[in-house]
């Protein structure tokens, strides 16, 4: 198994406040890796460390390193070149809006390429891994705010996919979504996880045991075990790990 | 029992004043109108809508008379066009930078200049344009100075508080979750503000684009001063020469105006009237088609 990412020691700071502490963790290539934990507990901003969507946001301080293929991503890359690499999928679907077909055709024209055959192209492969090419081929010019919630999350992942990313940040992806769409994201991840590496967070430890190879539970800013996911549910080490998994609090 | 009926006489009180300020803002509306249509119209009729309109002759005082506005409100696009092209551009690009990229430091003197403008009286604007924009359109651009051009310039400053200040709200009011998509894309801010949140934030800069347009075709004191409102036939209107606007018609020539020149002038402002109407409509349009978005 081949370590996509390797996070070392890192800890972030919203100001004073320490959301995330001493973090170490190797996420591997072609597998689902899942964060859970109790909301407040640092997962989603763990994951923005991990595309540095927490450049965005002032006052945040981030020491120790996450390696990209072995790549300091805070010191010797380009955010815009990371975050073409490691795509990121919201929790609340935000499509743009604009058309189903601008949507997806978005990212590749920021990163120039202008040939409509070719665009014309990424767009139904990236929707057709989405699942979804069948469902919007004759309304690609539509708006993409007509979509349903579970057809919006879908066009998200399919717009993800238009980059070419090597990993996939997931964030609560199906926390909006009704059961039929949340199940039909599950397939598409376990479908595409050869393809990709997969970093999900999820509030639903179900969902987790579904499609994830390894878990992490988070608690605090802290990540108290992480896991073979089937190991971490039926044999937690940690108790507070098995009082949380057993629904004992969170 | 006392507390609760004072409570209700208080309420109806509230009512009363609610209802009646509405009421004399409709009477108003109500009764420009009717005085418009009442003096105007008839005039138009005597005139010949076709005359009035199509006719680019205005000659109230010669044998015999004529009343034809075509020229002014040629005159009233063309300046208006002027300003558009000057202050759309320098507007909206002001609003981009103080929603997206104004440092906090340089926001607060930016902001306050802005809203000032807003405030400077138009007799105001007109005095600068004379003494400043006049003189310096004559000697680098030709002409005498009173011009379709300085005309522009003055209006294209008076409309940029009105774009900058509805198209910042509209491009603040853009939700962060678009931005963080396309950052989560790999684009670059400016690609982000440029082809995601400005798009989005379409309707807001449509919006702050026609209420300048109707400031434009609506501002008088300071047009009077810089166009130098000779009533040009229509092959003779240039850039850089006279023009008389529909405003500038009424406020020329109301002094000493009688009969029908005088039913005229108000003609002229129904003409102007009906420019507004359209506009809103137009702004009403937009409301209703980005509410269904
Ligand atoms: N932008 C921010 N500024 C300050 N504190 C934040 C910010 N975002 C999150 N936090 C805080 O960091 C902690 C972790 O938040 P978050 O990563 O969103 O948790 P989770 O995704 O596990 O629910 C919480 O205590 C939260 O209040
Ligand atoms: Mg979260």
């Amino acid at each position: 198994m081949i370590d996509k990412l390797k996070i070392e020691n890192v800890d972030l700071y919203y100001g004073e406040f320490q959301a995330l502490k001493n973090i170490n963790m190797n996420i591997q290539e072609n597998e689902i890796t899942a964060f859970i934990g109790p909301s407040g507990c640092g997962k989603s901003t763990f994951l923005k460390t991990l595309n540095r969507m927490n450049d965005l946001i002032e006052g945040v301080k981030i020491t120790g390193k996450i390696l990209l293929d072995g790549v300091d991503i805070y010191k010797d890359m380009d955010a815009t070149v990371l975050r073409r690499r490691v795509g990121m999928v919201f929790q609340k679907p935000n499509p743009f809006p604009m058309s189903i077909y601008e949507n997806v055709a978005y990212g590749p024209k920021t990163h120039g390429i202008k040939n409509k055959a070719k665009l014309d192209e990424i767009v139904e492969q990236s929707l057709r891994s989405a699942a979804m090419w069948d469902e919007v081929k004759d309304r690609l010019k539509k708006s993409a705010l007509g979509l349903s919630g579970g057809q919006q999350q879908r066009l998200c992942i399919a717009r993800a996919f238009s980059v070419n990313p090597e990993v996939i940040l997931l964030d609560e992806p199906t926390s909006a979504l009704d059961p039929i769409s949340t199940m039909k994201i599950e397939d598409l991840l376990i479908e595409i996880k050869n393809n990709y590496t997969i970093v999900i967070v999820t509030h639903n430890m179900q969902q987790a045991t579904r499609i994830s190879d390894k878990t992490a539970f988070f608690l605090h800013g802290e990540i108290i075990e992480f896991d073979e996911t089937e190991r971490l549910f039926s044999m937690p080490k940690n108790k507070k790990t098995e009082d949380y998994i057993t629904g004992r609090f969170g | 029992m006392q507390n609760i009926k004072r409570t209700n006489f208080s309420e109806n009180i509230m009512q009363a004043i609610f209802f009646l300020s509405a009421f004399i803002s409709v009477l108003a509306v109500l009764a420009i109108c009717l005085f418009l249509f009442m003096r105007g119209i008839p005039a138009i009729a005597e005139i010949g809508f076709m005359d009035f309109i199509f006719n680019e002759k205005w000659g109230p005082t010669n044998t015999p008379a004529s009343y034809g506005i075509l020229s002014m409100i040629v005159g009233s696009i063309y300046v208006t066009a002027g300003a558009i092209v000057i202050g759309v551009p320098i507007g909206l690009m002001c609003a981009i930078f103080l929603a997206e990229f104004c440092p906090d430091n340089v926001y607060k003197f930016v902001k306050p200049a802005v809203n000032l403008l807003a405030g400077i009286p138009s007799i105001i604007y007109g005095f600068f344009g004379m003494e400043v924009v006049v003189p310096f359109v004559r000697e680098n651009m030709g002409g005498n100075g009173y011009s379709i051009m300085s005309a522009s310039l003055i209006l294209g400053i008076m409309i940029l508080p009105t774009i900058i200040s509805i198209s910042e709200s509209s491009i603040r009011a853009v939700p962060d979750n678009y931005a963080e998509g396309s950052y989560g894309l790999g684009a670059t801010k400016e690609e982000t503000v440029f082809k995601v949140v400005l798009p989005a934030a379409k309707s807001g800069v449509l919006t702050s684009i026609i209420l300048g347009i109707g400031r434009a075709v609506g501002e008088t004191m300071a047009v009077v001063m810089v166009a130098g409102n000779a009533v040009m036939p229509l092959d003779k209107i240039e850039l850089f020469k006279p023009i008389r606007t529909l405003t500038t018609n009424i406020v020329t020539e109301m002094s000493y105006a009688s009969g029908l020149h005088e039913s005229a002038l108000i003609s002229t402002g129904v003409v102007l009237f009906v420019f507004i109407i359209i506009l809103n409509a137009s702004l009403s349009l937009i409301k209703s088609k980005a509410q269904r978005n």
